[in-house]
């Protein structure tokens, strides 16, 4: 499929692109279509609704576009849907909670931060439970990958996948033991106020949704930065574009797959915080759903594709906060795992192509 | 000579396993109801054996075809759709106890069983057929997807439209038990299967099991089975050879999707009332643990893991759980004394995934051209594994 072609005007592109095209993605076009054309109409009657739902949706996407990139990196090396991807990020919102909590294994470290607490302690406990949290996580994402999926590196693909779903459940017990089954309550640390008061008071955005975004986008710049410009990360693109003509050149293939895990590892530490603070509660079996959510993004936007595992997060929030809005929370579940497999079936590719380097190999299924 | 000793162990397990009630009642060991459950996840794990272990096809949502097997029941033997009054063969009579016609749909259990049959290999052709061109993983993940849409369906059920299809969280109730009425009063716990003595139900569905077992074996040795382990060891190849991919893979799906169905209807029927969260994930993970640690696509290691799982889930977890008490209680230590062991049985069942996998991929008892596939390295990658 990645034949090379000459250089063509866009518009001369697109119709041949068109002409070209099979029927089902021309169905599926046109469904698309119709979908954003009833949105529209939503929008249309009710803008204020549309765009605070849209808000919310970009927020949840931003928290399942921190999983998803996960997913991504790690598939775009060593080519594992880490199954466990989902319950590590659950583990990061345990970490988040009991960081707050000032307590761990019985002993009190400091008081519990509570919603009266004062601004700075606020805003130092949440920053401390980021980084315990995406620190913890990336440790276990690291030592997962050396104890269970190391060893399988030459075995057939299902026996690591298999592997994977079991260090999900273990996972999921680990913090069904450490928590028990019930919600956990997260502090409301966040203003649950309204952030655009003053300048329309019709849209919702709240502080939640900003803080959110705060604190992703660095988060987002500083990856991009690691892959593009550091040694380490160039390293990685190697790996990922081949394993032994990388080897080959004097780079630490395994310490490579660690340091893709590791920062898998991180971002959903962090996005698992800033899950329970956004939504308020976590439980041990959230990192499934989640987790189903976020590899659903990855592969939406393309798997491997870090670009597109941002992409396809935000999607997926969005289509899940309409969903909700439009149609019904309790068919929310149905329609994204929907997506994953019409995004499987007919365009494992995803929009912006599967990409098995990290950075452009490509085309080489 | 040779043929006596061929068949004397299976022969031998056979008469044990129509003698067990005897032995039971004998013993008192009141071991009814888990053994039928246990045998109900021997077919299971037979039928995702014939997807997995035979076609190396991996399917997440295997409990899909249970939960689809099971609701057949529920809809066609109970009083679920009270718009209607229907009765076919039923073992329950036809007027109530108040002379009126009974309400709902009831079909005869032995009617249902085909049917149920039937609907799960359908839906196992509707959910194999956009699967087929995919990669192992990514069809791994899409028979997920379809493993939670199914049942999150059925919960979400009770309002299609305004209709009550599936009665949601609540499930459907009261389903009909199986029975022969045709039989004269003298076997009366057989005209109406009741909750009392659980003979009938336990050869139910021992004949069931057995029946599996031997399409099993048959279908090991047929065109298709090797049309599945040619498949399973390299798809090009076999194509090249004039195996047919796409029903050779149709077929896979459909026939394990059967064995689900009809493990989930008779389920349907010995329980009698169904809901949509017993149709979870971890179902599908616990089948799949029994094929992988029996041996895939070794029907007797099949079987074997699937009687070792149950037998830790109803025997030595509780027995654990209790020592843990005693233990507790010794040390008072209200932490042990209150554990509830039996609840974090996943943990063990993920620890003996990724300890199999690493360890003995191949299971307990190993199927050999799957042992041969499984510990294959491929050379080019070790080279660079070991940098």
């Amino acid at each position: 499929m990645a034949t090379t072609q000459e250089a063509k005007p866009k518009g001369a592109a697109l119709i041949d692109g068109v002409r070209s095209s099979s029927w089902q993605s021309r169905l599926a076009v046109a469904i698309v279509a119709v979908l954003v054309v009833l949105l529209l109409v939503q929008a249309v009657k009710d803008p204020a609704q549309f765009v605070s739902q849209l808000l919310i949706g970009i927020t949840n996407g931003a928290i399942i576009a921190l999983i998803a990139l996960g997913y991504t990196l790690v598939y775009g090396i060593v080519e594992l849907i880490n199954f466990a991807h989902g319950d590590n990020f659950m583990i990061g919102s345990f970490v988040g909670v009991t960081v707050l909590s000032g307590t761990f294994l019985g002993l009190g470290f400091f008081a519990p931060i509570t919603p009266e607490s004062g601004a700075a302690l606020k805003l130092g406990g949440v920053i401390v439970a980021l980084i315990v949290a995406m620190v913890a996580c990336g440790l276990i994402n690291v030592g997962i990958e050396r104890v269970a999926y190391k060893p399988l590196r030459n075995s057939p693909r299902l026996a690591v996948l298999i592997t994977a779903i079991g260090m999900s459940f273990i996972l999921q017990n680990v913090g069904l033991v450490w928590k028990g089954s019930f919600q956990i309550p997260f502090p409301s640390l966040i203003s649950d106020g309204n952030a655009l008061i003053g300048i329309t008071d019709a849209v919702t955005y709240r502080w939640k949704d900003l803080f959110v975004v705060v604190i992703t986008v660095p988060l987002l710049v500083g990856l991009s930065y690691f892959i593009r410009s550091t040694k380490q990360g160039k390293a990685m693109r190697a790996v990922a574009q081949d394993k032994e003509a990388a080897a080959m050149m004097g780079i630490n293939v395994n310490r490579t797959i660690s340091v893709a895990f590791l920062l898998g590892g991180i971002l959903a530490g962090a996005s698992g915080v800033m899950f329970g603070l956004f939504n308020g509660t976590t439980v041990f079996d959230v990192g499934f759903r989640q987790g189903l959510y976020a590899f659903t993004a990855a592969v939406l936007g393309g798997i491997g594709n870090l670009t597109g595992a941002v992409l396809g997060g935000i999607l997926i929030g969005v289509i899940g906060a309409m969903n909700d809005q439009y149609i019904g929370v309790r068919w929310t579940d149905i329609v994204i795992f929907t997506v994953l497999i019409l995004v499987l079936v007919f365009r494992p590719r995803g929009l912006l192509g599967d990409r098995s380097a990290v950075q452009g190999g490509g085309g080489e299924q | 000579m040779m043929l006596a000793k061929k068949y004397a162990l299976p022969a031998g397990l056979i008469l044990l396993a129509f003698l067990f009630p005897l032995v039971n009642d004998a013993l008192d060991a009141e071991l009814m109801f888990p053994v039928i459950v246990v045998a109900v996840y021997v077919m299971l794990a037979l039928g995702l054996n014939i997807v997995v272990g035979f076609a190396g096809l991996l399917d997440l949502g295997f409990v899909a075809f249970y939960a689809l097997g099971a609701y057949v029941v529920g809809w066609l033997a109970s009083t679920h759709f009270k718009e209607v009054s229907f009765s076919l063969f039923s073992a329950l009579p036809a007027q109530g106890v108040s002379g009126r016609e009974l309400p709902g749909i009831h079909v005869s259990f032995w009617l249902l069983l085909i049917l149920a049959g039937a609907f799960a290999a359908l839906w196992g052709v509707i959910i194999g057929a956009p699967t087929l061109r995919l990669r192992g993983d990514y069809l791994a993940i899409v028979t997920l997807g379809f493993g939670e849409i199914i049942p999150r369906f059925f919960l979400n059920g009770d309002d299609i439209f305004g209709y009550n299809l599936t009665n949601g969280t609540i499930g459907i109730k009261s389903i009909d038990p199986p029975g022969l009425p045709f039989l004269p009063d003298s076997w009366r716990t057989w005209q109406q299967f009741g909750t009392l003595n659980l003979d009938p139900w336990y050869y139910t569905i021992l004949l069931m099991a057995l029946v599996t077992i031997f399409v099993n074996i048959r279908l090991m040795d047929s065109r298709l089975g090797r049309a599945w382990i040619a498949v399973r060891e390299d798809e090009t190849a076999a194509a090249a050879m004039g195996v047919n991919l796409v029903t050779t893979k149709l077929w896979a799906y459909a026939l394990g999707a059967v064995f689900g169905g009809l493990a989930g209807a008779f389920y349907g029927a010995f329980i009698k009332s169904i809901f949509p969260t017993s149709f979870s994930f971890n179902i599908s993970v616990l089948v799949l643990c029994m094929v992988i640690l029996g041996g895939m696509g070794n029907i007797y290691g099949v079987i074997l893991g699937a009687i070792l799982l149950q037998g830790i889930n109803f025997y030595l977890l509780p027995q654990i759980n209790e020592w843990v008490h005693a233990i507790g209680n010794a040390w008072s230590s209200p932490l042990l004394s209150n554990a509830d062991i039996p609840k974090y049985n996943y943990f063990l069942f993920g620890v003996l995934l990724v300890a199999m996998m690493l360890l003995r991929p191949e299971g307990i008892i190993p199927n050999r051209q799957r042992q041969e596939e499984l510990r294959e390295e491929d050379d080019s990658i070790v080279e660079t594994a070991r940098v």
